[in-house]
């Protein structure tokens, strides 16, 4: 059903884009240039590849339940941390944001798809066959890379046949989110409708858009990195060898000066969704909106100068650690900006408590924790400390689980009705929450304390002490895990078989992507909408 | 629909610019390479020394009331099979005042190895004040089988070395050239 106070024309050629519903064969997803097929593939694939970076953290995580060296080799452990790292980074969370950004942003700007269309295409396809290369390096000659998957020289220059395997995947991938991020800036710069001035954009647009800025800036810079790498390796450069006059710390420059600004393209997304969604059930619009754009620009702009605080311990003078670690420690300021306005939206809101709204608040809690972790490692004396243990690991994974994925989680349940025009079953979901909460937290908790008692990490054996903990943890994984299968039959059910959605789908829900029917047209505004 | 967008010839421009900025960046990686050298030059950070010319250093002013110790360490790198030690491992030194030290080397495998060896000073502060007239670390050492050298080295601390830096250390790193 159509709704009556939009601009939509009865579109004559929109036809179901629902891809359970009936479709004209699998040519249709090869060759779409719909923003809304896209994004489906973009979810779906980054679902997949959730499963198999799961499945290598399940062999981690089985391996260190106990001390002692038990299920794999060592050197296979070395895999599966670097390749879980590699995969959930630009396999799982940047196609997941990716995807969400080409479903909503334009039907939150007003527009009928991307600018793009073609490349978007594109942009897609090339991901497939990069993880595809990656993954297919575990049956090489030498295994899969095991250097990590920060990739530092001379370790990662003895990865045997996959070496170049993983640098061209690694180019592939960075290819394929440039693409990506310049049709996002493109589309947000050409293709809002009349009225929707850059201030009055969805926050979910407005993240995304710093975002994209941030991945055209820094993608080419990692793709320089793995080329030198490269070259050293097969071509008889000394970028990063000693013995040709270079020096494999300027890797960690480097790579760094991508790396972190590449872990708030990792959550800035994600402030982005949960922006969206707490306003929709506090039932009161977004308390502090310009600000939220202020500091997300201002996180931006800081990520560029904080790298060192990745590397305090490579032998930094005392200037420099004291400059990156003041610089650190101001992008606190700005992130607090954030959280103290979704604390300030749901005051005295009359809030209800569904699944996304669950996701949400649990990000904001969770995703804090890992924030004043982050506040701790930004400590340069105590870093000495903390350098390369459990403790940096609690840490970031606080920020990319019960963080970004928790965030596109909940942006699945507060969309899926949208896009599909059926409710996911409720009471599922909340469970499937509660049970994602505890076990995230059982599962990283711990970390933080054999973290600072000394555990180091991507080591596949431990000192007997660390026993109990590393036991906690592993049995909160196995639950994790678990629980995600959950959320795959949730989404699942949801589609084939769930009550139909309305259009307005939340009754506290604001913006021009619920003026859309359930689900919406396959080009989503054919006629723009003025927005007041 | 097309006419509320706006034209064409913006969006080339437009998309011209964010093209271009990706290739731009690819070359600012690799831009980061030269200043990265310039940038430890300027600030003897890395532990990198200076070369200086004989006739610049018979020029410094030799400072008589001031004693540095000189300490000299080696390193093998993990390929080759190599002997490589400093022939003397401590030194007292007037800053302004050239001396000369010897590096011996020898070559255990039995086939003719290059040899590059890389310098590096401690404290930084002091390397910005650590010149070379003369070092087996400015160009690559041929090997015979089994042969073995000694190598000098001949340097100067310069007089504006910091006060308190009362001891300096130079190690050298022999990596086998392939």
């Amino acid at each position: 059903m159509a709704t009556s106070t939009t601009e939509i024309e009865a579109d004559i050629h929109a036809h179901d884009d629902h891809h359970h519903g009936p479709e004209p064969g699998l040519m249709r997803w090869v060759k779409t240039t719909n923003h809304k097929d896209i994004g489906y593939l973009y979810l779906w694939f980054a679902f997949s590849m959730l499963l198999i970076g799961g499945a290598m953290a399940m062999v981690i995580r089985l391996e260190l339940l106990m001390p002692g060296l038990q299920y794999v080799e060592p050197q296979f452990f070395n895999q599966m941390t670097t390749m879980h790292g590699l995969i959930m980074v630009f396999g799982a969370i940047m196609p997941a944001f990716v995807g969400l950004a080409n479903i909503m942003i334009p039907p939150m700007i007003g527009g009928p798809d991307m600018a793009l269309p073609r490349m978007n295409n594109w942009s897609f396809w090339i991901l497939p066959f990069a993880s595809i290369m990656l993954i297919s390096t575990l049956f090489v000659d030498g295994g899969a890379p095991a250097g990590g998957w920060t990739m530092y020289p001379p370790l990662v220059l003895q990865t045997g046949a996959a070496f170049p395997m993983l640098i061209f995947a690694v180019h592939l991938l960075g290819i394929s989110s440039i693409m990506g991020s310049i049709n996002i800036i493109a589309t947000i710069m050409n293709m809002r409708a009349p009225g929707m001035t850059y201030m009055k954009m969805p926050l979910f647009v407005w993240t995304w858009f710093i975002t994209a800025y941030l991945l055209i800036a820094t993608m080419p810079v990692l793709a320089g990195a793995v080329t030198m790498l490269l070259t050293d390796k097969y071509f008889a450069t000394s970028f990063f060898s000693a013995a040709g006059g270079g020096d494999p710390v300027m890797f960690q420059h480097i790579f760094w000066f991508f790396g972190h600004p590449e872990v708030y393209i990792l959550i800035l997304p994600a402030f982005g969704i949960v922006s969206q969604i707490i306003p929709t059930f506090a039932r009161k619009p977004l308390f502090g909106y310009s600000s939220m754009v202020y500091a997300t620009a201002s996180i931006a702009f800081l990520s560029f100068i904080v790298w060192a605080h990745h590397m305090f311990t490579v032998g930094l003078p005392v200037s420099a650690e004291l400059f990156f670690m003041f610089a650190t420690m101001l992008i606190a300021v700005p992130t607090g900006v954030k959280v103290f306005n979704w604390v300030s939206t749901m005051w005295k809101g009359s809030m209800t408590f569904e699944t996304p709204m669950l996701f949400s608040i649990g990000f904001v809690i969770m995703f804090t924790i890992g924030g004043f972790s982050g506040l701790m490692l930004a400590l340069t004396p105590v870093d000495f400390q903390y350098h390369d243990t459990y403790f940096v690991v609690a840490h970031f994974h606080y920020v990319l689980v019960p963080g970004a994925i928790f965030s596109v989680m909940a942006a699945a349940y507060y969309w899926l009705p949208k896009w599909t025009g059926h409710m996911y079953d409720e009471k599922l979901g909340k469970f499937h929450f509660w049970m994602s909460t505890i076990f995230v937290n059982v599962l990283f908790f711990p970390q933080h304390f054999v973290g600072l008692a000394g555990m180091p990490r991507r080591i596949p054996d431990y000192a007997v002490q660390f026993a109990d903990f590393n036991a906690i943890s592993s049995i909160g994984a196995f639950g994790f895990g678990l629980s995600q299968v959950l959320f795959a039959y949730i989404m699942i059910k949801a589609v084939r078989s769930g009550k139909k959605a309305t259009d307005q789908v939340w009754d506290g829900a604001e913006g021009l992507e619920w003026t859309l029917s359930s689900p919406p047209p396959y080009h989503s505004f054919s006629t723009q909408p003025i927005v007041k | 629909m097309s006419n509320k967008t706006q034209p064409q010839r913006s969006m080339r421009s437009l998309l011209t610019k964010l093209f271009l900025f990706p290739i731009m960046m690819f070359g600012f990686g690799y831009l980061m390479v030269p200043l990265y050298d310039i940038f430890c030059d300027v600030t003897g950070l890395n532990g990198k020394t200076g070369a200086i010319s004989e006739a610049k250093a018979s020029q410094m002013v030799v400072n008589t009331e001031r004693e540095i110790k000189i300490q000299f360490t080696s390193n093998i790198n993990q390929n080759g099979s190599w002997e490589f030690r400093p022939a003397q491992s401590i030194m007292t030194v007037h800053p302004g005042k050239p001396y000369t030290t010897m590096f011996y080397a020898r070559n255990k495998l039995n086939e003719a190895v290059t040899s590059q060896s890389i310098p590096s000073v401690t404290p930084n502060k002091a390397a910005a004040h650590f010149d070379k007239m003369e070092c087996f670390c400015f160009t690559e050492q041929k090997f015979a089988a089994l042969e073995e050298r000694e190598m000098p080295v001949t340097f100067v601390v310069g007089t504006a070395v910091p006060e308190e830096v009362d001891t300096i250390t130079l190690a050298y790193t022999l990596f086998t050239k392939e």
